[in-house]
C-alpha cells in the first residue's frame, strides 16, 4: 500500500523506486512486471481493465475451452513455477535427517491432510523441497501408512493452476496490505458495538490454535457471532449423542475387536473420520490363513449400496427412512424398551432380525453396530442404546470427548447466521474457507444475502462462488504450504507442516486470524509453536516434544481418553412417526468430490465412483425395480423436483439400491470451481432443503425425453461365468481348501526351457478379501506415476489412463446382487503375450521378471495392448499429459517419465521404487529385505490388500501369500502365467439367514 | 486353348471368343494407342479426375490433422486399439491381389483370356497396394519412427523383433509392392515403346521414350522380355500366397479369440482373391463400356472371373462356417462366447450384412444368365467389395471389443476422421487409375497382338 502510494504520482519508473518496493515487500511472491512492481498508476489501469479483472469477467461468457486457454496464458504469464521456495522456517524430516539435500534423494516430512477439519496423518515425499506424493503416516491413528483416495490427491490440490492467485478486491486485484487497511476500518467500526455485526463463519474446526485465535478474537468482540458450517455437517450424529447422552460427544470404533458388525446404512470402512483405520481393522479381522481361521462377520442394511454394503457377508437393501424401524425391531430383539416402528415397504426375510440379533447377542462385547452420519439423530440414539445393550462400550467403541473444538449443530448455525443476514444484523463478515454460496441449503439464499453484507472477506483456495460475491477474496494457502494442527478422528493432535513456502503467496486460517486478533504479521508457525508451548507445564522440554511432535506426525500425551458416558433412559420409548409414503430422496456427499471441494481436482474428478465406476458426472441412483416402474432408463436426463424445487439430473439404474428411493450426490454442478469442475455435473444441493437436508420423501421424478451421456470406466458388469473373482464361503472353503484351484495346470507344457530368475524376482499378491474397492491405490498410482487426466469425452470412449483399475462385478439376483471389487494391474506375465507381437522390442523382459515398457522405443502399433488378455495396457492416444503448464511440473514424479502422445503404457510395479531400494541395498552390501521395497498402490491401500515382494525369497510375505491354496492367476488357462496373483473371497454368512447345502 | 481346364466346364456351348473379330495387328494397336496419344480427354474424364482428386485433397488434409493431433483423432480406443485403419489396410491389400494373380498364375498356367485384363489389374493391385500401405504408417502413434520395423543398421544396433508379425508384415507387403510394381513395369516396355513411336507431340515422344528404355523389339529384346517376365511372375506367383497369408498372422498369431485361428491363412487368401477378383469387375465393366472395349474385355472374360468369385466366395464361405463350427467344437468358453457375440452381439446387424453380401449374394453367380450380363455382374461385385470390408470390420473389432475380461470390454464407434481417411484412400485409388488409364495403354496392346496372330493361326487352320 505505502509503495504504490510513493509512487502512484510518479509517471516513470526509476530504479531507486524499484529496488525499494521489492525490498519492501515482505511476503515473497512474483511480479509480473517492473511496472507493476512499482504499481505505477498504468499498470494499476492496465491490470485492472485488461487482465486479471478480464479474465474474471471471461468466465461468464466464453466456453470452458476458451477459458482454459485463458488461464493457461495466465498462469504462464505470472510467472509461475514450482521452483523451491523453501518454507522460512525451519522443519523437520520424518526419520532420516540428511544434514542437507541430497539431489534426487526425496526426504519424507510429516503433516496431516483434513477433511472436514479431521485430520489423518500423512508423510509428504519431498524432491528438492517440491512436495510430489503423499503417503499414509504410519505413526498416526487414522493412517497406520495408508490413506484415502483425497489424501493421495492432494498434491494435485497443492499445485493447481486454478487456485487463487491474487487478492480480489470487488473484481479488481487488491493486495494483502490493501486489506489490512480496509479490514481495520471495518473491525473498528465494529467495535463500538463489540462486534454485534460481526460474524465469522469457518468450517468445522479441530485446531486447537486456530480455536484459541478465534475464542480471543471473539473476547474482543464479544457481541461477534462464530458460525460453522459443512454442507456434509455430522450435526445427526452430534444431536443423536445428545440424546442419549445428553451432551456432544465423539464415538470412536476398535473395528478389530469386532467378531460381527452391524452396519446401518454406513459406509464406514470408505467413508467418513477414521474410516482409513477402520478399513484396516476390518481387513486384519478378515485374513484367512488356512481353513482354520476364524474371520469376522459383517451385516450391512443400507439404501444406497456402499463399499462397505460390497463387503458385507449379508446385506439388505432397504429405504433410508426405514432403517429407523430397522434399528427400533434390533433394539426389541434385544430386549430394549423401543417402539416399534412403521412396517418394512420391502420384504425383509423374517429370520432376519431375529438372527442378527442373535448373533450380535452370542458376541456381546465383541459385536459392533454402525450407523451412517446422515440418519436422523433418534436413529443414532437408538443404535447408542444397542452398543450399550450389547455391552459393546469400551470394548468395541468408546466415546471421548468431541473432537471438534467447539461441537454445535452446524445446520442451525448457517440458519441463524442467514437470518440475521436477512434481517440486516450483519455487517462484517468473514468467512474461512468452505464455499457456503455453493453449498449451503438453496432456501436460505445466502447468495442473495452475502452481497448484501456491508463488508464481507472470505480466505479460500479457489476464487469460486463464495469469493465472487465477497468484497474480498483472499488467496489462501494450501495444507502443505502452512502451519497448522488438527484432531483425528480418536483426537490424536498432528501438528502439520509446510512442505514449501505458499506458491502463490496465500495465507493459512492462521495467518488470517492472527490479523484479526491483532497479531498481523507474526508468522504462524510462532503462533502455532507458542500455543502449544503454553500448553506445556516443562518449558525445558518443550523444544524436544516439539522436534518429535513434527518429527513423528502426531502429538504424544495428548489423545483424548475413553470419557464415561451414562445413556439416558428410555430411548425410542416413544412412538415414532408415521411411514414416510412417497418415492425417497437420499442426499449423500459424492464418493470422489465430496462435498464439491475436490471438484476442480481431476484425480479425483476422473477416478471412478466405487459402485458405478463413473467419472465427471454424479447421477440420480435409483433401483432396477423402481426405473422399471417409471420406465427410466440409465443416461436418461430426468427431472428432479422436490420441495417446488426443480433440477435436471442424469439416471442410473443401480443394481442394488433400495426400491422407491433415489440417491444424488452432492458437489456437483459448480459454476466456478477452475478448468476442471466448473460446469460438470448437476448440483444437487439445489433441491436439498434446508428443513431435511439428508433423506425426505415426496420427490417427484420425470423423464425430460433428453439423454444425459455419462463417463463409466466399466461398463460391463457380469462376469459372465468366468471365474475372475473366486468366491466361496468360509463353511465351503474348510470343507474344499483347493476351491480356489479351479483349472490349475502348474506346469504348462512349453517348448522352450523355462527361464531361470537368479536374485531378485519380482511378483504380487492381491487379497479380494480385504479390497472394499476405494479406490486411494489408483489416485496413489497416478500421483506417483505421473498420470495423465484425460477428461470426460476420452473416458466416455475408454481411453482412460489408469494403471491400476478396480473392477467391480455383480454376481446374482439383479435387484440385490452381490458385489465383488477386483483391482487389476499388471499382471508381468512371465509369457506375455505382449512382448511378442511388439515389432520393435519396445516392452520386453527384465531380469527379474518385470514386464518393462521401454516409452523411447515404442512407435505405437498398439498391437500389444491387442494382444493383452487383461487389457491393463494404456495408450496416450493424444498428448494427454500437460506439458504446458509450468505448475505441474512440480508435481510431476521425476522418477518417472512423462510420457508423450503416441506411446504406450502400462503399471511397472514401480520400478522406479524396486530399483531405489536396490541401490541403498547394494550400497550397504546385502540383499533387499522383504517389505522394503513397496509399490504406491500397496503402500496407500487401507487395507493392505496388496503384497509385493521378492517371490524368490521363500520365506518373503508374498511368497506365502502364493502358496496359499487360496492364491490363483487370473485367466490361468491362457498360460500367461501372471506375476500378481489374487487370494480369493470368502464370505462368512449365518447359516441361520443363509442355508447352503454343498 | 479349348483343351485348357478351366474352360472345360464351358465347352459345351462353343466358347465366347476372347478378342472380337475383325482385328488386325494395326488395328488393335490404333485402338488402344488412341485412347492415350489421340483422343482429348473426355469430359467425365476431367469430373471424375477432378472429383478422385478433391479427394486425395481430403486424405492429405486428414492424414495432416491426425500427424498433428494423434491417432487419437479416430475412435480406436482400449481395448479396440485398431479401427478402421487396420480394416482398410487388410481391405485394399486383399483387393491388391487379383493383379498379380492374374499377370502372375494365369500367365503361368498359360491362361491367355486374362491377355486383356492382365494389365488393368495390375495397375489396380498397385494402387490398391499403395492406399494400404499407407495406413500401417499413419495409424502408428509415432508414424515418424515407422522406419524402426525394418532392420537397418543402426548405431544403437537395435533391431527389429523378428518373432512379431507386424515386422513380417513389413517385409511381406513391401516385397509384395515391388515385384508388383517391377512385373507391371517390365510388361508396360514394349507398350512404352510404341507409344513413344507413334507418339506426334515431342514432350510425350521424350516421356515415353525415356519410360521405354530404349526398348528396339529386336528378338533379344523380346527373349529378355519374355524370361524376365515368367522370372518375375515365378517370384510373384508365391507372393500372392504369402502376403495375405502373412497379414493373417497379424491376427492368428495373437490370443485374442476371433483371431487365433488356424484357418485364417487360407481362409484371408481366398478372401483376398475374391475381393480382388470382385474390384477388377467392379472397374472393367464400366471401363469396357466407357472405351468401347468390349471387343477386347469381352463377356467371357467376364464370365470367367464370375466363376472366380462365386469359387473364391465358397472358399470364404466355409471359412466362416468352419471359424464358428471350430469356435463351438474347441469348447473353449472364449471362443464360443466371441462367436455368438458376433452373430448376436453389439456388432451383429455388421455380421448378418456380411454374411448377405459375401455369402448370399455370389450365390447369384451359378446362374450363366447373371453371368452373362454385364449389368448384373457389376451390382454383385460391388456387394462383395463391400462386403470384404465388412469382413474386416467383423474380425477386428467384433474380436477386440469383447476378449477376455468383461470388465475391459467397449464399443468402437468411428469417427469422422476414421471415415474421411477411408474415403479420401478411394480418392487416392481412383485418381491414380484415371491418371493411369488417361497416360499408359490401359490393355496390353503387345499381347493382344499376339492374341491376333493366334486367331489368325487358328483360321488359317
Amino acid at each position: 500500500m505505502e509503495t504504490e502510494k510513493k509512487n502512484g504520482a510518479q509517471l516513470d519508473v526509476d530504479i531507486a523506486t524499484l529496488r525499494q518496493a521489492a525490498s519492501e515487500r515482505t511476503t515473497p511472491r512474483f511480479w509480473r512486471s517492473l511496472d507493476e512492481l512499482a504499481a505505477t498508476p498504468e499498470f494499476r489501469e492496465h491490470a485492472e481493465n485488461e487482465f486479471p479483472h478480464g479474465a474474471n469477467d471471461i468466465t461468464a461468457t466464453l466456453d470452458r475451452r476458451e477459458l482454459l486457454k485463458v488461464m493457461a496464458a495466465s498462469a504462464a504469464f505470472a510467472g509461475l513455477t514450482g521452483c523451491t521456495k523453501l518454507p522460512e522456517q525451519r522443519i523437520v524430516p520424518y526419520v532420516r535427517q540428511p544434514e542437507q539435500i541430497i539431489p534426487g534423494k526425496p526426504l519424507f516430512y510429516a503433516t496431516a491432510t483434513t477433511l472436514a477439519g479431521v485430520a489423518t496423518g500423512i508423510l509428504v515425499e519431498s524432491h528438492m523441497a517440491r512436495p510430489t506424493k503423499v503417503e499414509g503416516n504410519p505413526d498416526h491413528p487414522a493412517s497406520l501408512g495408508a490413506s484415502d483416495a483425497f489424501a493421495q490427491a492432494s498434491v494435485l490440490g497443492l499445485y493447481d493452476p486454478d487456485r487463487s492467485q491474487a487478492e480480489i478486491h470487488d473484481g479488481r486485484i487488491g493486495s494483502w496490505p490493501e486489506f489490512q487497511n480496509e479490514l481495520s476500518a471495518a473491525l473498528a467500526a465494529e467495535k463500538g458495538s463489540g462486534g454485534a455485526g460481526l460474524r465469522l463463519l469457518t468450517p468445522t474446526i479441530t485446531s486447537p490454535t486456530l480455536a484459541s485465535q478465534i475464542r480471543a478474537f471473539l473476547k474482543t468482540f464479544p457481541s461477534a457471532k462464530w458460525h460453522q458450517y459443512e454442507s456434509v455437517a455430522r450435526d445427526n450424529v452430534r444431536e443423536g449423542a445428545k440424546l442419549a447422552f445428553g451432551e456432544y460427544v465423539n464415538t470412536v470404533y476398535l473395528v478389530d475387536r469386532a467378531e460381527v458388525i452391524l452396519s446401518l446404512d454406513s459406509d464406514f470402512l470408505t467413508s467418513g473420520p477414521g474410516c482409513v483405520r477402520y478399513s484396516r481393522d476390518f481387513s486384519r479381522k478378515r485374513r484367512v490363513e488356512s481353513p482354520e481361521s476364524k474371520m469376522n462377520r459383517l451385516y450391512a442394511v443400507e439404501s444406497t449400496p456402499t463399499n462397505t454394503g460390497a463387503m458385507a457377508d449379508h446385506r439388505l437393501k432397504m429405504r433410508a427412512t426405514e432403517i429407523e424401524s430397522f434399528a427400533r425391531a434390533l433394539a426389541k430383539e434385544l430386549g430394549l424398551a423401543a417402539a416399534a416402528g412403521p412396517a418394512f415397504s420391502s420384504s425383509v426375510p423374517p429370520e432376519w432380525i431375529p438372527a442378527v440379533a442373535r448373533d450380535l447377542k452370542q458376541h456381546a462385547g465383541a459385536s459392533l453396530v454402525v450407523l451412517g452420519d446422515h440418519q436422523p439423530p433418534i436413529v443414532h440414539a437408538l443404535v447408542h442404546s444397542i452398543n450399550q445393550a450389547l455391552g459393546n462400550f469400551d470394548k468395541t467403541v468408546y466415546i471421548t470427548q468431541p473432537i471438534e473444538e467447539t461441537p454445535i449443530n452446524q445446520w442451525q448455525s448457517i440458519g441463524e447466521l442467514t437470518a440475521d443476514m436477512r434481517a440486516g444484523k450483519v455487517t462484517t463478515l468473514f468467512i474461512l474457507g468452505g464455499n457456503p454460496a455453493y453449498d449451503a441449503p438453496a432456501d436460505l439464499t445466502l447468495k442473495e444475502l452475502l452481497p448484501k453484507v456491508k463488508f464481507s472477506a472470505r480466505l479460500g483456495l479457489y476464487e469460486d462462488e463464495t469469493s465472487a460475491l465477497c468484497h474480498w477474496h483472499i488467496p489462501q494457502a494450501h495444507s502443505l504450504e502452512s502451519w497448522g494442527d488438527a484432531k483425528a478422528y480418536n483426537g490424536a493432535i498432528t501438528v502439520s507442516q509446510p512442505l514449501i513456502a505458499p506458491l502463490y503467496g496465500g495465507k493459512s486460517e492462521i495467518d488470517f486470524l492472527a490479523v484479526l486478533t491483532g497479531q498481523a504479521g507474526e508468522p504462524s508457525h510462532d503462533i502455532v509453536r507458542e500455543f502449544w508451548k503454553a500448553q506445556q507445564t516443562d518449558v525445558q522440554a518443550f523444544d524436544a516434544h516439539w522436534e518429535k511432535t513434527l518429527r513423528d506426525g502426531v502429538m504424544a500425551g495428548v489423545a483424548l481418553f475413553a470419557k464415561q458416558v451414562s445413556l439416558k433412559p428410555g430411548i425410542g420409548a416413544d412412538a415414532p412417526a408415521a411411514a414416510q409414503q412417497g418415492l425417497e430422496i437420499i442426499f449423500r456427499p459424492d464418493p470422489t468430490i465430496w462435498d464439491g471441494r475436490f471438484a476442480n481436482n481431476g484425480w479425483l474428478q476422473e477416478l471412478p465412483k466405487p459402485l458405478t465406476k463413473l467419472t465427471w458426472d454424479s447421477v440420480a441412483m435409483l433401483s432396477p425395480k423402481t426405473a422399471q416402474r417409471l420406465g427410466i432408463k440409465s443416461e436418461d436426463a430426468v427431472e428432479l423436483k422436490y420441495q417446488g424445487r426443480t433440477i435436471v439430473a442424469p439416471a442410473w439404474v443401480m443394481p442394488g439400491h433400495a426400491d422407491e428411493s433415489v440417491t444424488v450426490f452432492l458437489g456437483y454442478g459448480r459454476t466456478r470451481a477452475g478448468r476442471v469442475g466448473t460446469g460438470v455435473g448437476f448440483d444437487a444441493g439445489w433441491i436439498r432443503p434446508y428443513a431435511t437436508p439428508w433423506i425426505g420423501t415426496g420427490l417427484e421424478i420425470r423423464k425430460t425425453g433428453a439423454k444425459w451421456a455419462l463417463a463409466a470406466t466399466q461398463t460391463h458388469n457380469s462376469m459372465e461365468g468366468r471365474d475372475l473373482v473366486r468366491v466361496a464361503t468360509l463353511d465351503e472353503y474348510r470343507k474344499n481348501p483347493q476351491f480356489a484351484q479351479v483349472d490349475a495346470e502348474k506346469n504348462p507344457l512349453s517348448l522352450y526351457p523355462e527361464v531361470k530368475y537368479e536374485g531378485y524376482s519380482w511378483g504380487m499378491a492381491i487379497d479380494l478379501n480385504a479390497c472394499t474397492g476405494c479406490g486411494a491405490c489408483v489416485v496413489a498410482c497416478q500421483a506417483e506415476n505421473n498420470i495423465a487426466v484425460v477428461g470426460k469425452t476420452e473416458v466416455m470412449i475408454g481411453r482412460e489412463m489408469h494403471w491400476i483399475r478396480i473392477d467391480r462385478y455383480f454376481e446374482g439376483d439383479l435387484d440385490d446382487p452381490r458385489t465383488y471389487h477386483e483391482p487389476v494391474v499388471c499382471m508381468h506375465c512371465e509369457d506375455a503375450p505382449c512382448e511378442v507381437v511388439c515389432p520393435v522390442v519396445a516392452t520386453v523382459h527384465s531380469a527379474e521378471g518385470l514386464n518393462e515398457m521401454i516409452y523411447n522405443r515404442c512407435v505405437g502399433t498398439r498391437y500389444c495392448s491387442n494382444n493383452c488378455p487383461y487389457k491393463v495396457r494404456r495408450f496416450n492416444y493424444r498428448l494427454y499429459s500437460d506439458w504446458e503448464t509450468p505448475s505441474l511440473f512440480g508435481m510431476r514424479n521425476p522418477n518417472v517419465t512423462v510420457r508423450s502422445r503416441g506411446v504406450m503404457e502400462k503399471c511397472s510395479y514401480c520400478v522406479q521404487r524396486i530399483n531405489a531400494v536396490k541401490i541403498e541395498a547394494e550400497k550397504q552390501d546385502r540383499t533387499v529385505r522383504d517389505g522394503e521395497i513397496v509399490t504406491a498402490c500397496q503402500q496407500s491401500c487401507p487395507s493392505e490388500a496388496i503384497v509385493f515382494g521378492n517371490i524368490n525369497d521363500p520365506e518373503s510375505a508374498v511368497s506365502k501369500l502364493k502358496k496359499k491354496n487360496l492364491n490363483y492367476s487370473l485367466l490361468e488357462e491362457l498360460n500367461t502365467r501372471p506375476r500378481t496373483t489374487y487370494q480369493a473371497r470368502l464370505r462368512n454368512p449365518n447359516p441361520e439367514i443363509e442355508k447352503v447345502a454343498i | 486353348m479349348a483343351d485348357s481346364p478351366a474352360d472345360k466346364l464351358s465347352q459345351q456351348p462353343a466358347p465366347a471368343p476372347i478378342l472380337g473379330p475383325g482385328y488386325s495387328f494395326a488395328s488393335v494397336t490404333d485402338k488402344i494407342s488412341a485412347i492415350v496419344l489421340i483422343r482429348r480427354p473426355p469430359k467425365w474424364w476431367i469430373l471424375g479426375f477432378a472429383g478422385a482428386f478433391a479427394l486425395v485433397m481430403l486424405l492429405l488434409y486428414s492424414i495432416t490433422y491426425l500427424f498433428a493431433v494423434g491417432v487419437g483423432i479416430w475412435g480406436i480406443q482400449i481395448p479396440v486399439a485398431w479401427g478402421f485403419a487396420i480394416i482398410n489396410f487388410v481391405w485394399w491389400i486383399g483387393i491388391g491381389h487379383a493383379g498379380t494373380l492374374i499377370s502372375a498364375i494365369l500367365l503361368l498356367l498359360r491362361q491367355q483370356w486374362r491377355t486383356s485384363i492382365n494389365r488393368f489389374a495390375e495397375a489396380m493391385t498397385l494402387f490398391a497396394v499403395s492406399c494400404a500401405g499407407i495406413f500401417p504408417v499413419i495409424h502408428m502413434g509415432r508414424p515418424w519412427l515407422a522406419y524402426w520395423l525394418f532392420p537397418y543398421p543402426d548405431t544403437m544396433k537395435m533391431w527389429p523383433n523378428f518373432r512379431s508379425p507386424l515386422v513380417w508384415d513389413a517385409f511381406a507387403v513391401s516385397t509384395y509392392a515391388t515385384v508388383s510394381a517391377m512385373f507391371w513395369f517390365i510388361g508396360l516396355l514394349p507398350d512404352l515403346a510404341t507409344l513413344r513411336d507413334r507418339a506426334k507431340n515431342r514432350a510425350a515422344r521424350i516421356i515415353y521414350g525415356f519410360l521405354a528404355m530404349g526398348w528396339r523389339g529386336s528378338a533379344v529384346h523380346w527373349y529378355r522380355h519374355e524370361t524376365a517376365s515368367l522370372l518375375l511372375a515365378g517370384l510373384a506367383t508365391p507372393l500372392v500366397l504369402s502376403v495375405h497369408t502373412i497379414v493373417s498372422f497379424d491376427f492368428a498369431y495373437a490370443i485374442v479369440p476371433g483371431w487365433h485361428a488356424t484357418l485364417f491363412p487360407p481362409y484371408f487368401v481366398a478372401g483376398a482373391i475374391y475381393a480382388g477378383f470382385a474390384m477388377v469387375l467392379t472397374l472393367s465393366i464400366p471401363v469396357r463400356k466407357i472405351f468401347g472395349l468390349q471387343d477386347f474385355i469381352t463377356m467371357r472374360h467376364l464370365d470367367n472371373m464370375g466363376k472366380v468369385l462365386l469359387a473364391t466366395g465358397l472358399i470364404v464361405g466355409y471359412g466362416y462356417m468352419m471359424e464358428a463350427f471350430s469356435a463351438y467344437y474347441s469348447g473353449n468358453q472364449y471362443e464360443r462366447f466371441m462367436i455368438l457375440n458376433r452373430m448376436g452381439g453389439p456388432y451383429a446387424i455388421i455380421y448378418w450384412c456380411l454374411v448377405a453380401c459375401n455369402i448370399v449374394t455370389p450365390q447369384f453367380l451359378w446362374s450363366r444368365k447373371v453371368r452373362s450380363k454385364a449389368g448384373a455382374l457389376f451390382a454383385i461385385a460391388m456387394v462383395v467389395n463391400v462386403g470384404m470390408w465388412l469382413e474386416r470390420f467383423v474380425i477386428v473389432v467384433t474380436s477386440l471389443h469383447r476378449d477376455f475380461m468383461p470388465s475391459a470390454w467397449g464399443m468402437y464407434y468411428p469417427t469422422r476422421w476414421d471415415i474421411t481417411t477411408f474415403i479420401g484412400t478411394i480418392g487416392l485409388f481412383l485418381a491414380l487409375l484415371f491418371l493411369f488409364i488417361r497416360f499408359l495403354p490401359l490393355i496390353s496392346i503387345f499381347e493382344m497382338r499376339a492374341l491376333v496372330s493366334e486367331e489368325e493361326k487358328k483360321v488359317a487352320d
